[in-house]
């Protein structure tokens, strides 16, 4: 520590104002007096019920393929292996909306796969599914990301070992592998929930804006910035807050 | 039973055949890159070469078209890394290989217990990993690899990282636990040959060149690995009238008797070695090394335990001509 230059701390300094600048500035505007009335509403509160429904749903969804995507990207060998992995990664670049897009061309009703879902009745694009499979989207490169690097740091040793004890694969990978990157794991899963709750680009494209059913907390900020700027504030205010403690809580995770 | 281990993997230069009677413990020596950890890998199948066969008591371990999971094999290692899970406490990791068997919950809680007591590690049984000294962590991992009850168990310099008073202790309960264990151990240390091993097998270049019961090969040596490896010098000549005669024609007096022209192997201490003026056998010194409180000669092939004093007397330095001579009764004779 004592070999750092002194000018990096102009930069710092300039970089963590430049971030939480704006969060004050923004929790300066809000109107207290009607803090409790704003976030109460029933257009909020159907909106932040539904963020909160969705992002868990897709948070679950991402560990449920993530997990196994992470796997097999850490411990498997075959050619194309780095081309896939950074396929995988694309949602991570790709703006949300082209995701939304790509998601409408897949899903929707003159997709890919429409015709063959509508057949079985099922109807995706516009519905809450639409929002999780959007937020799942973007999402899982964010779980992947984090428990592809722990897999890789915690190397194969103890998985070995287990083995020369007579573990089957199965037991290897649920008593072992899984147990020493749970950290990274939680972190992970976190990291995929709060990206879904923030979620607007893909959700907005794909799933549209219908109150109870695809409007979830951002898209409610958007759409209140217009009608009502106080309003747009305090949920703006309200997420902040979730962020907040989504992040205190994995941190916490992680360092017990 | 014994049981037989056949390795060809042409990829790794591994072609040998190694035998481990049922309850015995073989011990692999040679020098770095002989391929003896190679062979344990191939056997605990954490090594899949792209070809070649090996066979563990007839069964095929791996060959042109079958590979045996690890998990099959029946096959523990033990490290000198303990290797253990961090994420689980002492007894959990003793329990691993329990349940890994399908032992129930309880029974393996017993069983761990009772492996527990066995190494005297009662009290650090709620422990983690992380809580451990790095000799206690090792017979944690004993303990693991014996509850895993293997039909063959690996050990790969089980003791090298540890400090020379807690390899002491551990070889003692090692010594005990591979009693009716087959067991094959990887070492460069002539303590462990001696405590642990029944037989020795000496590795060179994939190829085992020399095996036998531990002792016979220690007190007999046949290839330089070996003899240096027991501490001994080495020379082979012919027998001429009581004495080995070398190539270069020294003549070293030994006790026999073998036939006339016989060629002989003769082994000795390098403490029994002597320096004369002129005669013995003849050498250059290559290097003068503290050893104890003498200081060891060493010369290509040979070496003598010689006083600090006599070293200063002498000059010797390296690049020195010295005369080498073993009393008679110092040496051991015997034929290839």
């Amino acid at each position: 520590m004592n070999t750092l230059p002194r000018w990096v701390l102009l930069p710092a300094l300039l970089g963590g104002l430049f971030v939480l600048l704006p969060l004050a500035a923004m929790a300066a505007r809000v109107q207290w007096s009607s803090f409790g009335a704003l976030i109460t509403s029933d257009a909020s509160l159907s909106a932040l019920r539904l963020s909160v429904q969705t992002s868990g749903s897709s948070a679950l969804l991402c560990v449920a393929v993530g997990v196994p995507m992470s796997v097999l990207l850490a411990r498997a060998e075959f050619r194309g292996l780095s081309l896939l992995r950074s396929l995988v990664l694309l949602p991570l670049v790709l703006p949300p909306v082209v995701g939304g897009i790509a998601l409408l061309y897949t899903f929707g009703r003159q997709g890919l796969l429409g015709r063959q879902l509508e057949v079985l009745g099922l109807e995706i694009a516009f519905s809450t599914t639409a929002v999780v499979l959007a937020q799942t989207f973007v999402a899982l490169p964010f779980l992947v990301i984090s428990l592809e690097g722990a897999l890789r740091t915690a190397g194969t040793r103890y998985e070995v070992a287990a083995a020369s004890l007579g573990a089957r694969p199965s037991r290897v990978l649920l008593r072992v592998t899984l147990p020493l990157v749970l950290p990274a794991l939680l972190s992970g899963t976190v990291l995929a929930f709060a990206r879904a709750l923030g979620e607007f680009g893909a959700t907005i494209t794909f799933a549209g804006s219908l109150q109870g059913t695809t409007r979830t907390l951002p898209l409610e900020i958007y759409l209140q910035r217009e009608s009502d700027p106080d309003a747009a504030v305090a949920l703006s205010f309200l997420l902040m807050i979730v962020a907040v403690l989504v992040i205190a809580a994995a941190r916490r995770r992680v360092s017990t | 039973m014994s049981l037989q281990l056949r390795a060809r993997v042409p990829e790794r230069g591994v072609e040998l055949d190694l035998a481990v009677a049922g309850g015995q413990t073989l011990a692999l020596i040679g020098p770095n890159g002989a391929g003896k950890s190679t062979v344990l890998s191939l056997v605990a199948g954490t090594l899949r070469p792209a070809r070649g066969q090996v066979e563990l008591d007839g069964q095929l371990l791996f060959g042109e078209r079958s590979w045996t999971p690890p998990h099959h094999r029946r096959v523990t290692t033990l490290s000198q890394d303990p290797v253990l899970f961090p994420h689980l406490t002492a007894r959990g990791n003793i329990m691993f290989p329990l349940r890994s068997q399908g032992v129930p919950r309880t029974r393996a809680r017993t069983e761990a217990g009772r492996w527990l007591a066995e190494l005297g590690l009662e009290d650090l049984a709620d422990r983690r990993p992380a809580m451990l000294s790095g000799g206690q962590a090792q017979r944690v991992a004993i303990a693991r690899a014996l509850a895993a009850d293997p039909r063959l168990l690996l050990l790969d310099e089980p003791m090298a990282a540890l400090d020379i008073d807690v390899a002491v202790t551990l070889r003692g309960q090692l010594r005990r636990f591979l009693a009716d264990r087959t067991a094959i151990i990887v070492t460069h240390d002539v303590l462990d040959a001696l405590t642990l091993a029944d037989h020795l097998a000496v590795l060179d270049e994939g190829r085992v060149i020399e095996q036998g019961p531990t002792r016979e090969l220690l007190t007999r040596p046949r290839t330089a690995f070996t003899a240096s490896f027991a501490g001994l010098n080495l020379v082979t000549g012919r027998w001429e009238a009581g004495a080995v005669v070398l190539s270069d024609g020294a003549r070293l007096p030994a006790p026999g008797p073998h036939p006339p022209g016989q060629e002989v192997h003769a082994a000795f201490h390098p403490s029994a070695v002597q320096l004369a003026r002129t005669g013995g056998i003849r050498r250059t010194v290559t290097a003068l090394l503290p050893h104890g409180d003498l200081v060891r000669v060493r010369t290509a092939d040979l070496a003598a335990d010689l006083p600090p004093q006599d070293i200063a007397e002498l000059r010797l330095e390296p690049g020195a001509t010295v005369h080498l001579v073993v009393p008679r009764e110092a040496v051991t004779t015997y034929e290839p």
